[in-house]
C-alpha cells in the first residue's frame, strides 16, 4: 500500500519507544493548582471568582465575552488563594487563578450529564463552548468556533488528527488505543454537528495498533487512513493535502476547502463532556524524554505545576538541561518547575543538560536542504537573510506569513542556522507594521 | 521540588546530526577510489601532488582566516581539504609540485575568502584554481603521460586532443576510457570511480542526482545531434568528475529542484559547444564556470510554487 503523505518533511528520531507502552494513569490531585486566565487562542478569560472563594469541582471561574475565547474551569474543589501572575508555558507570565484543594473533590451541583443524541447541533455548540473545551493538539483554538462554519462555507468532511508527528509525544497514541470508543464517538459528534457525510481518522503508519483499536467502533461513514511517518505529517494544511489532496490557500482556513480538522485528543474530550457533564478540567500529558526517569503518559488535572509530573516519573535521571512543553520541534522551553499544565500541553520533554548543544551558525552553503524539506515549499534560507537585513516586503513576497514554524528547516541545516527562528522574527515585525 | 537552572531557547529543540563538516568528509570519503585509482595509473608521484595540493589549500585557508581574524577551528568544515582534493584531482599527473600551491592560492584566496569564505563565493573554487593554471602554464598543464608506465614516463596525448586535433595516436577504447586507463588529469580519467563516490553521495542525500544525470544527458543529445560519439564525449576528459562533484557544488548551483535541471543542461552543451569550437580540447572546466556565474539568475527566475499559492 501507498502510504499518503506531503512534500518536504524531515525524519527526527521518533523517541516514541520512550514512553510508549505505558498506559495512562492519573495524577494524583496535587495540593495547589494554577488555573491560568489564557489557555486559548484568543482573549484571556476574566476571572469570576475572588480571592478566598470556595469553589468546586467542574464550576466556572472564568469567562470573557468576545467571540473568539473559552472559559475556564476549577478542576477540584477548594478555595481561591490568590489570583495574580504566575509562569506560564509561553513564556511569559499570566493572571492566574490559584487553588487550594480541600481534598474532597466536590463536584459543583448544577452539572449533569445529557446524551448528545437528544441535543440539537447548536445546543452541542453551546455546552461545548461552556466546557471550556479547546483543541488539544496543541494551538489550543477554541473547539466550538470550528464547528461554527460561516453558512456560505459548504463542509463535507471532518479529519480526526492522530498523526502525531511531534517525536517523543505518544499520549494522543495511547487514547486512541485506550480510549478508542470515545474517540469515535467523538468524531460521530463533531460530524452530527456539522452535517457531514464523512469522517476520516488520519494516523501515522507507527500506529497500527491504534487503527486496530479504533477499527472496532468504526461507523459507516468513517475510514482510517494511514499516512507516511514524517514530520510534520500533523500539520492541519499538510494533513488536509495528504489526505484529500486539497490545497488551503494561502492565508486561508481549513474552511475554505470543506474541512475540519480536530485532534483526536479534542474529539476524546468532547465524547467525554457528553458522558459526564464535566468540562475540560484534566487532559493526557506524555512526560517523556531522557532526563526523565520513569517515562508515562499521565491524566493530570488543568493547573497542575509540572514538577509534580517529574516527580510522579521518578523526577529527573540527570541534571536537567531544557523543560519543554510539548515535543522537541515545536514546544517551548520554560524556566520554572512551577509553570502549569494547560490545556494545550500535550506533553513534557525533559533534555538532560548533556543533551543540550549550543551551535555556532556558519554561512549559509546553500545546500538547498530547507527548501526541500520545507512542508510549505518556501525557501527558509532566503526570508531568513531578508528577515536579517531587515528587508521585510522582500521577506514576506518570500511568504514569510505562510510559514508555520514547524521547525524543519533549522532542524536539517547543516550550517546550524536559526532559520525559522529569523522567520519567526520577520513574521512578527510584518504583523506589527500592518497593524500601525 | 526545589527550581532547578534550565535553559531557555525557542524550537526546534532538536538537531540532525549531519552538519557542514559530516559532509564534506563524505564528500572526501567518495573521492577516495578515484583517488587512489589516480595514484595507481599514473604512480606515487601524483600522491605527492595530492598531499601538496591539500595541505597548501589548508594553509593558505589559514592564512587568510588569520587576515580577517575568524576563528581557526573554521577549518574543521573540511572545505578547504575538498578544494585542495578537488583541484589536485584535475592536474596532469606530472605537474611540479608549485602548481597545486599557486593553483590553491587563487581558489582559496581569491575564489573563496576574498568573497567571505565558504558559503560566500559564486564560483567553484577548485575550478576557478585549474582555469587559472590552464590560462597562466598551459604548457605545464596539458603534458601528459600514459598510465601503468615505468620510470620514464612516456608523454602522449589525451584521448579528446587526439580526437580533436587528429592526433597520431590510437583512440583507447570505451572500456579503457571507463576504467580510466587512459592519459588525462590525475583523478579524471576513471569514469567507474567516480560514478561510485557519486552514487555514494547521491545515495546519502549529498548531491542531487538531476544535475549529473541532465549534464551527461544533454552532452550525448547534443554530440549526437553535432554527429559526434556521445559515449565517448562522456566517458573521455573530466566529465564524470564535473557533473558528480563540480557541479554538485553546493555554494555555487541553483537551490531548487528545476533550476538544477537548468543548471545541468546548460553545463553539458556548453562542455560540448567548448570542445567542438572552442580551442581547448575539454570544455568541463569553463561549462561548469559559465553556469556558476548564472546561477543567481536561475535561482531569481525559478520561483518554486509555495503550498496555498493562489493560480493567478
Amino acid at each position: 500500500m501507498r502510504l499518503l503523505s506531503f512534500r518536504g518533511g524531515v525524519h527526527p528520531p521518533t523517541k516514541k519507544e520512550l514512553s510508549k507502552s505505558s498506559p495512562i494513569t492519573p495524577l494524583p490531585l496535587p495540593e495547589r493548582l494554577f488555573i491560568p486566565t489564557q489557555q486559548h487562542t484568543g482573549a484571556p478569560a476574566q476571572p469570576l471568582v475572588k480571592v478566598r472563594d470556595y469553589v468546586y469541582k467542574g464550576q466556572k471561574i472564568g469567562d470573557a465575552q468576545s467571540f473568539v475565547t473559552s472559559p475556564i474551569h476549577a478542576p477540584t474543589s477548594g478555595t481561591v488563594r490568590r489570583i495574580g501572575f504566575h509562569p506560564h508555558p509561553s513564556g511569559r507570565p499570566v493572571l492566574t487563578i490559584e487553588i487550594e484543594s480541600d481534598g474532597k473533590d466536590e463536584l459543583f451541583p448544577e452539572i449533569s450529564s445529557t446524551p448528545w443524541e437528544n441535543l440539537s447541533p447548536d445546543e452541542i455548540r453551546k455546552r461545548i463552548r461552556e466546557a471550556g473545551i479547546v483543541g488539544l493538539g496543541g494551538a489550543a483554538f477554541p473547539t466550538h468556533i470550528k464547528i461554527t462554519p460561516p453558512p456560505e462555507k459548504k463542509i463535507d468532511t471532518v479529519i480526526l488528527n492522530g498523526a502525531e508527528c511531534e517525536p517523543y509525544l505518544t499520549i494522543d497514541y495511547r487514547l486512541m488505543l485506550e480510549k478508542s470508543e470515545l474517540v469515535i464517538e467523538g468524531l460521530q459528534i463533531l460530524m452530527y454537528v456539522l452535517g457531514v457525510k464523512r469522517g476520516i481518522i488520519a494516523l501515522e503508519d507507527n500506529k497500527k495498533d491504534a487503527g486496530d483499536a479504533l477499527k472496532k467502533y468504526l461507523k459507516g461513514d468513517m475510514e482510517i487512513i494511514f499516512l507516511r511517518t514524517k514530520y510534520p505529517q500533523g500539520s492541519e494544511k499538510q494533513l488536509i493535502k495528504a489526505v484529500l489532496g486539497r490545497e488551503v490557500p494561502s492565508g486561508g482556513l481549513p474552511l475554505d476547502v470543506g474541512v475540519v480538522v480536530h485532534n483526536v485528543g479534542t474529539a476524546c474530550a468532547i465524547a467525554e463532556h457528553f458522558r459526564t457533564g464535566l468540562p475540560l478540567i484534566s487532559r493526557g500529558v506524555t512526560v517523556t524524554g531522557e532526563g526523565i526517569k520513569e517515562p508515562k503518559n499521565l491524566n493530570v488535572p488543568i493547573g497542575s505545576p509540572v514538577f509534580k509530573l517529574i516527580e510522579e516519573c521518578g523526577g529527573f535521571s540527570d541534571t536537567p538541561g531544557k523543560v519543554i512543553f510539548g515535543g522537541p520541534m515545536m514546544g517551548v522551553a520554560i524556566f520554572s518547575l512551577a509553570t502549569p499544565v494547560i490545556k494545550g500541553t500535550s506533553g513534557v520533554l525533559v533534555l538532560p543538560r548533556n543533551f543540550i548543544k549550543n551551535h555556532e551558525p556558519l554561512p549559509c552553503v546553500r545546500c538547498g536542504r530547507c527548501f526541500d524539506v520545507c512542508p510549505m515549499n518556501l525557501i527558509p534560507t532566503m526570508i531568513a537573510e531578508y528577515s536579517r537585513l531587515k528587508k521585510l516586503e522582500l521577506a514576506e513576497k518570500e511568504g514569510a506569513l505562510d510559514c508555520m514554524e514547524c521547525g524543519s528547516c533549522s532542524y536539517i541545516c547543516p550550517s546550524r542556522r536559526p532559520l525559522v527562528q529569523w522567520i519567526r522574527i520577520a513574521k512578527s515585525e510584518i504583523i506589527e507594521r500592518r497593524r500601525k | 521540588m526545589e527550581e532547578k537552572e534550565l535553559i531557555v531557547s525557542s524550537s526546534p529543540h532538536i538537531f540532525t546530526d549531519e552538519d557542514v563538516s559530516k559532509v564534506m568528509l563524505n564528500v572526501i570519503f567518495a573521492l577516495f577510489p578515484a583517488t587512489i585509482a589516480g595514484i595507481y595509473f599514473f604512480g606515487t608521484y601524483s600522491l605527492f601532488v595530492i598531499l601538496v595540493s591539500i595541505f597548501s589549500a589548508v594553509i593558505w585557508e589559514g592564512i587568510a582566516l588569520l587576515f580577517r581574524r575568524k576563528p581557526l577551528n573554521t577549518l574543521l568544515d573540511f572545505s578547504a581539504v575538498v578544494t585542495g582534493l578537488l583541484l589536485a584531482l584535475t592536474l596532469p599527473p606530472r605537474v611540479p609540485l608549485w602548481i597545486p600551491v599557486v593553483g590553491t592560492a587563487v581558489a582559496i584566496i581569491l575564489t573563496k575568502q576574498i568573497f567571505g569564505g565558504l558559503g560566500g563565493n559564486f564560483l567553484n573554487p577548485a575550478l576557478v584554481g585549474r582555469a587559472f593554471l590552464l590560462t597562466s602554464y598551459p604548457a605545464l598543464m596539458t603534458s601528459w603521460i600514459s598510465p601503468l608506465t615505468s620510470a620514464t614516463p612516456v608523454s602522449t596525448a589525451t584521448p579528446l586532443a587526439i580526437e580533436k586535433l587528429k592526433l597520431p595516436y590510437s583512440l583507447p577504447s570505451y572500456w579503457d576510457l571507463f576504467i580510466g586507463k587512459v592519459p588525462g588529469s590525475l583523478g579524471e580519467t576513471s569514469a567507474l570511480f567516480l560514478l561510485l563516490g557519486g552514487l555514494w553521495l547521491i545515495y546519502k542525500k549529498i548531491i542531487d542526482w538531476r544535475i549529473p544525470l541532465s549534464y551527461i544527458l544533454s552532452m550525448m543529445f547534443l554530440s549526437l545531434l553535432l554527429k559526434k560519439d556521445p559515449i565517448f564525449q562522456v566517458l573521455a576528459g573530466g566529465v564524470f568528475l564535473g557533473a558528480f562533484f563540480m557541479a554538485t557544488d553546493w555554494v555555487t548551483t541553483p537551490l531548487t529542484p528545476k533550476g538544477k535541471l537548468i543548471f545541468g543542461i546548460g553545463a553539458g552543451f556548453l562542455t560540448i559547444a567548448i570542445r567542438i569550437y572552442g580551442n581547448y580540447p575539454e570544455g568541463v572546466t569553463y561549462g561548469i564556470l559559465v553556469m556558476n556565474a548564472l546561477t543567481p539568475l536561475i535561482d531569481r527566475s525559478i520561483r518554486p510554487h509555495k503550498y496555498g499559492e493562489v493560480k493567478k
